[in-house]
């Protein structure tokens, strides 16, 4: 098998393993219990939790445990908000577990305005100055986009929500444990992290709430994670993420500089090799190192994937959570892109397993496979007998 | 996209891929911002579709949709060919999953519209056949 979708998730790191099995066998205690054993619990997940604050440069008591990164987001933008209602602003590029919470809250009566972005994925600073109002309540920027790997301007989109005073936070699900991040010198408010996008377990999370923010609960219950947000830690997936982002951090010096070099082989091969493909979005540092996204003209993406799937090679058209929706991807479209081209588009996604290797196999399956398809496609014949 | 395996085995094979160059009747229905756009050739001697040919632009079920309509077409009378429906289709591919339904339909669109262009060329009148719809 050829796996080059780590966008979506990622092989759980060894050492996050062999971290978490201790805690689904003799150390199962529920932390909040007052007996021993919970205590020895309680403190392990103290230290996963200081951990992961200085994975971003935060304090301990500035991250709170979730399910994932779509609770995080969902509690970062409705928790910052009231009865008061007023106007809200994000990017045109968020993956849905931001755009979805804000279209749910302009139904709810929020004014929404959402910030263009370039051809490269990229929002220009100068819009979010643009955008603001007297009312505007929240701002909410992707810190790298999933399908393109457009990395955002955040220090610049940061400084400027902050001179507003206005609360600032980022879905930094595919950033988190691949890029360097800095909470503090960025002027992030709230940050949401994922940790099966670096290796974690599936099914943990983290939002990042700097001191003094005003943030409601979203889950009442018990008093957990400071009565901020209840329900029972998912002990194992707090263990497994903070050993897998301490990883990611120790391996991110030469992976970063690793990984890049993979993508920009694979990018340069397929421009080459394929005929009419063409590159979505930013290139070198403003792009995820593991993020390559091609659009495959006349060639129709899903049915690209359907064949590269039957020949053991993992791969995605956009998001993974839109890929059985038969519409053009938002980001594409946000980005210029004309509704056909997004069609044909396919991301490709490499991470810590991903060798030189499975590149020389995957242009041996794509180029034969482009060619097949590119000559059962009516609309190449289209192009071709409108060039005559 | 949980497809069954007679759906991967013509959208993997397509049967009857490419173009009639002296077509009887030539379809294409669909349109490309929608994601599927599919042509159909039909070559027709004595009332007798004698080959089918297809090109199609969409996902594994739109091919194989495709494949499978000329598969089903060829050897038929104009009238018989009016008997191959998007459930026919459907049900000679073992079914298609909810989302790709439309696949099917469009299918039976691609022959019904190159129907209809034989038959304007002809100066014919098929009975039960709907001209195509307009894009």
């Amino acid at each position: 098998m050829l796996y080059l979708d780590n966008a979506a998730t990622t092989p759980l790191h060894p050492k996050a393993l062999e971290a978490m099995m201790p805690y689904f066998t003799e150390f199962f205690a529920n932390p909040s219990s007052v007996y021993a054993p919970a205590q020895k619990v309680r403190a392990a997940v103290g230290e996963a939790r200081q951990s992961i604050a200085d994975a971003i440069g935060a304090e301990r008591d500035e991250i709170f445990f979730t399910s994932g990164g779509t609770e995080a987001d969902n509690w970062a933008i409705k928790g910052v908000l009231d009865s008061r209602g007023g106007h809200i602003i994000t990017s045109s590029v968020e993956h849905h577990g931001v755009l979805y919470v804000f279209e749910h809250l302009k139904k709810q009566g929020f004014e929404v305005t959402y910030l263009p972005v370039d051809t490269e994925g990229l929002v220009d600073p100068a819009s979010l100055e643009e955008a603001i109002r007297p009312d505007t309540r929240l701002i909410s920027v992707i810190f790298a986009n999933n399908e393109v790997g457009s990395i955002q301007p955040i220090k610049e989109l940061g400084a400027i929500a902050n001179q507003h005073g206005i609360p600032f936070h980022t879905d930094a699900v595919q950033a988190v444990g691949h890029l360097p991040i800095d909470v503090k010198a960025l002027g992030i408010d709230m940050l949401a992290l994922s940790a099966h996008k670096f290796y974690g377990p599936k099914g943990i999370g983290a939002l990042y709430v700097k001191r003094g923010t005003k943030l409601a609960p979203v889950l009442h219950g018990g008093a957990q994670e400071n009565n901020r947000r209840a329900g029972t830690e998912n002990v194992t997936g707090i263990i497994g993420m903070a050993a897998a982002l301490r990883a990611s951090l120790d391996e991110m010096p030469g992976e970063f500089t690793r990984v890049s070099a993979l993508r920009d082989r694979l990018i340069n091969e397929i421009l080459e090799k394929i005929p009419h493909t063409k590159l979505n979005g930013a290139t070198g540092e403003k792009r995820l190192p593991g993020n390559v996204n091609i659009s495959f003209s006349f060639i129709e993406g899903e049915l690209f994937l359907s064949h590269l799937s039957m020949n053991d090679c993992c791969v995605s058209t956009g998001s993974a959570c839109s890929s059985n929706a038969h519409e053009p991807s938002h980001v594409l479209m946000a980005m210029g892109l004309d509704s056909v081209l997004a069609n044909c588009a396919i991301r490709f996604s490499l991470g810590r397993v991903n060798t030189e290797a499975d590149i020389t196999n995957l242009m041996s399956i794509l180029q034969p496979t482009a060619e097949k398809l590119l000559k059962q496609s009516v609309l190449y014949d289209m192009h071709l007998k409108n060039k005559r | 996209m949980d497809y069954s395996e007679k759906v991967i085995d013509h959208f993997m094979n397509p049967r009857n891929v490419g173009e009639i160059e002296d077509a009887s009747g030539v379809g294409t229905v669909g349109n490309a911002s929608c994601g599927d756009i599919m042509r159909v050739f039909l070559k027709i001697e004595n009332d007798i579709i004698i080959d089918a040919k297809f090109k199609t632009f969409g996902c594994g079920a739109a091919v194989a949709t495709s494949s499978i309509a000329t598969e089903l077409v060829k050897g038929k009378t104009v009238t018989e060919a009016l008997t191959i429906t998007n459930k026919a289709v459907t049900e000679a591919l073992d079914g298609l999953p909810a989302p790709k339904r439309h696949c099917s339909v469009l299918a039976e669109e691609a022959l019904h519209s190159a129907l209809w262009d034989y038959a304007q060329k002809n100066g014919l009148t098929i009975e039960g056949l709907e001209p195509p719809k307009e894009e």
